[in-house]
């Protein structure tokens, strides 16, 4: 069950668990958290938690609620969010850290049925149609919904695709280049990033940043290798044609090769060099 | 038909870094057209009995059928390929046999799998599928999902309660809507779709979506679609990389030529002479 610390000033006032599918927070009474000050609405905001995930919508409060500092409509509540209702304070502990005691068993997949569990969907189509989740799908609430505004984890990498279209020599033929939105959201390569630089041919001299989990070397139909981005380091691997890549003079076999730094590589009669960047 | 010169096969299936047991079960036969995928569920080793019953009955009994009834001929009931009442009989006696098997075995009680399963003729390919396995495909770059899972997180998304980008934090990825071998009767969801030369079908459990991205997956099987062994160990491996919590399986189909019926009926005068 997930969690919320209310606290003031930094002094804690009250621990609330979400067990409820719907939970009120508002000045008025029946709210299920009430918290009595003007700066509060009377109906201020609503979390529906489904199952273990929790979504917090403001129901059109006058003075807003915050998440993290930054003002919201509707969030999706990830552990250690601090949602704020004027000088109140909602620290949301979700209990999924605990999914370390057990994360197998948690991750397994499993069959919900039909009626035994509340429906997606449900909550939108109940009686509390002009409810904050009824809102959802219209227009007003739709904006929120769609901005990653609050939540700076689900922003995508923003190197990754300039990445992408920066990478383009002749002899590097990455089929995926000329798609900036294929390109590599590059969440494993850990460690430090390589380049290969070219040693020989019409491209001679021209390096490229290794920053995408898969880079392509070589003529297509001709001889083709990889190199993949791994977190234990840099590895190439024969892809097609009749002869295999050569890595400081000695031909490969279809197995994974790591790299070195200053690894010297042939393929398709041009030679280059890998080297981790400093 | 023979489709070996037509279609290349390739698959991996890696029980995962966090998992002892296998739960995947996988099947193929190009020479049919025919590719089975399973992600059973249930403790101890019931999840890959119900998952190994899912491939090896759909199998076995899809390659007696395509041997004697073309796929691509109308089925007189409703006009639509013989293929999908063909695909659609054997998932319903799959599901059936893993439910018996639920409920008069204790050690099996609870016990079910999702399922996709692809059947190329024609230059088409029926798909069907149960839970939250999946089907993307790549063609002229372009790399999509094609099945929509069967899962709670999708029907998050679908009444809009949750973005795809958000539905990557989920916690609730793991609960699926719809299983073989849970209930007495199962709906698949079966659809049709054109093939052509070039395309590659990707077909894969949860560990491989939930642990890469679809961006690293495409870009994965564009760059090595050269090479589809390759391609296959490498989405595996990188599920590895990111963690493996879950089994991950694939297999890929790669559509190398045409596969038309020959319509008219003088190719069909020569091809029954050959």
């Amino acid at each position: 069950m997930a969690k919320l610390i209310l606290s003031m000033d930094g002094l804690v006032l009250k621990e609330i668990t979400l067990t409820k599918e719907r939970t009120t927070i508002g000045r008025k009474p029946h709210n299920d958290i009430q918290i009595d000050n003007l700066a509060v609405s009377g109906e201020h905001a609503v979390i529906v938690t489904i199952l273990n995930d929790s979504f917090l919508e403001d129901l059109g409060s006058t003075n807003g609620t915050l998440v993290n500092g930054q003002p919201i409509k509707k969030h999706f509540l990830q552990n250690a969010d601090v949602i704020e209702l004027g000088k109140y304070k909602l620290k949301y502990i979700s209990d999924t850290p605990a999914a370390a005691k057990g994360p197998q068993d948690f991750e397994k997949t499993m069959v919900i049925r039909p009626g035994a569990m509340p429906k997606a969907g449900a909550p939108a189509a109940g009686p509390g149609a002009s409810q904050p989740m009824g809102t959802m799908s219209s227009s007003q609430g739709m904006p929120a919904m769609n901005t990653s505004q609050g939540m700076p984890t689900m922003s995508p990498p923003p190197a990754a695709p300039a990445a992408g279209a920066s990478q383009s020599m002749p002899i590097l033929n990455a089929q995926s280049q000329p798609q900036p939105t294929m390109a590599s959201s590059q969440p494993m390569a850990a460690g430090r990033v390589a380049s290969i630089q070219i040693l020989s041919g019409a491209n001679a001299g021209k390096e490229m940043e290794l920053t995408k989990a898969l880079t392509t070397l070589g003529k297509p139909g001709v001889q083709v290798a990889v190199i993949t981005r791994r977190p234990q380091g840099y590895f190439i691997t024969h892809v097609e044609g009749a002869s295999f890549p050569i890595v400081n003079g000695k031909a490969l076999d279809a197995q994974a090769h790591a790299l070195n730094d200053h690894d010297v590589l042939e393929l398709a009669g041009v030679k280059m060099e890998f080297f981790f960047k400093t | 038909m023979n489709l070996s010169q037509a279609i290349e096969i390739a698959s991996c299936t890696d029980p995962g870094i966090v998992r002892s047991h296998n739960e995947d079960s996988i099947a193929a036969d190009a020479s049919r057209g025919l590719v089975v995928l399973a992600d059973g569920m249930g403790g101890y080793n019931a999840g890959e009995v119900a998952s190994g019953m899912a491939t090896t009955v759909i199998t076995t009994e899809l390659q007696h059928l395509l041997e004697d009834n073309p796929p691509y001929r109308a089925d007189p009931l409703n006009g639509r390929p013989y293929a999908e009442r063909m695909l659609r009989e054997q998932i319903e006696k799959a599901n059936t046999s893993i439910f018996q098997a639920a409920q008069s075995q204790p050690q099996y009680a609870g016990m079910g799998t999702t399922l996709v399963a692809a059947v190329f003729y024609d230059n088409r390919v029926l798909i069907a599928h149960i839970g939250d396995s999946r089907v993307y495909r790549l063609r002229d770059e372009v790399f999509e999902q094609i099945t929509k899972d069967h899962s709670l997180l999708q029907e998050q998304i679908d009444s809009g309660m949750i973005t795809p980008e958000q539905a990557r934090f989920s916690q609730n990825k793991n609960l699926v809507t719809r299983a073989l071998g849970i209930d007495p009767t199962v709906e698949p969801e079966i659809r049709e779709y054109d093939t052509r030369p070039g395309d590659v079908w990707l077909l894969c459990s949860d560990g491989l979506n939930d642990m890469v991205s679809d961006e690293d997956i495409g870009l994965t099987v564009q760059t090595l679609s050269a090479n589809l062994k390759l391609a296959a160990q490498q989405l595996v491996q990188m599920a590895n990389d990111n963690g493996g919590r879950d089994n991950v399986s694939v297999i890929l189909v790669r559509v190398l030529r045409d596969f038309s019926v020959p319509r008219g009926w003088v190719s069909r005068l020569f091809s029954w002479l050959r």
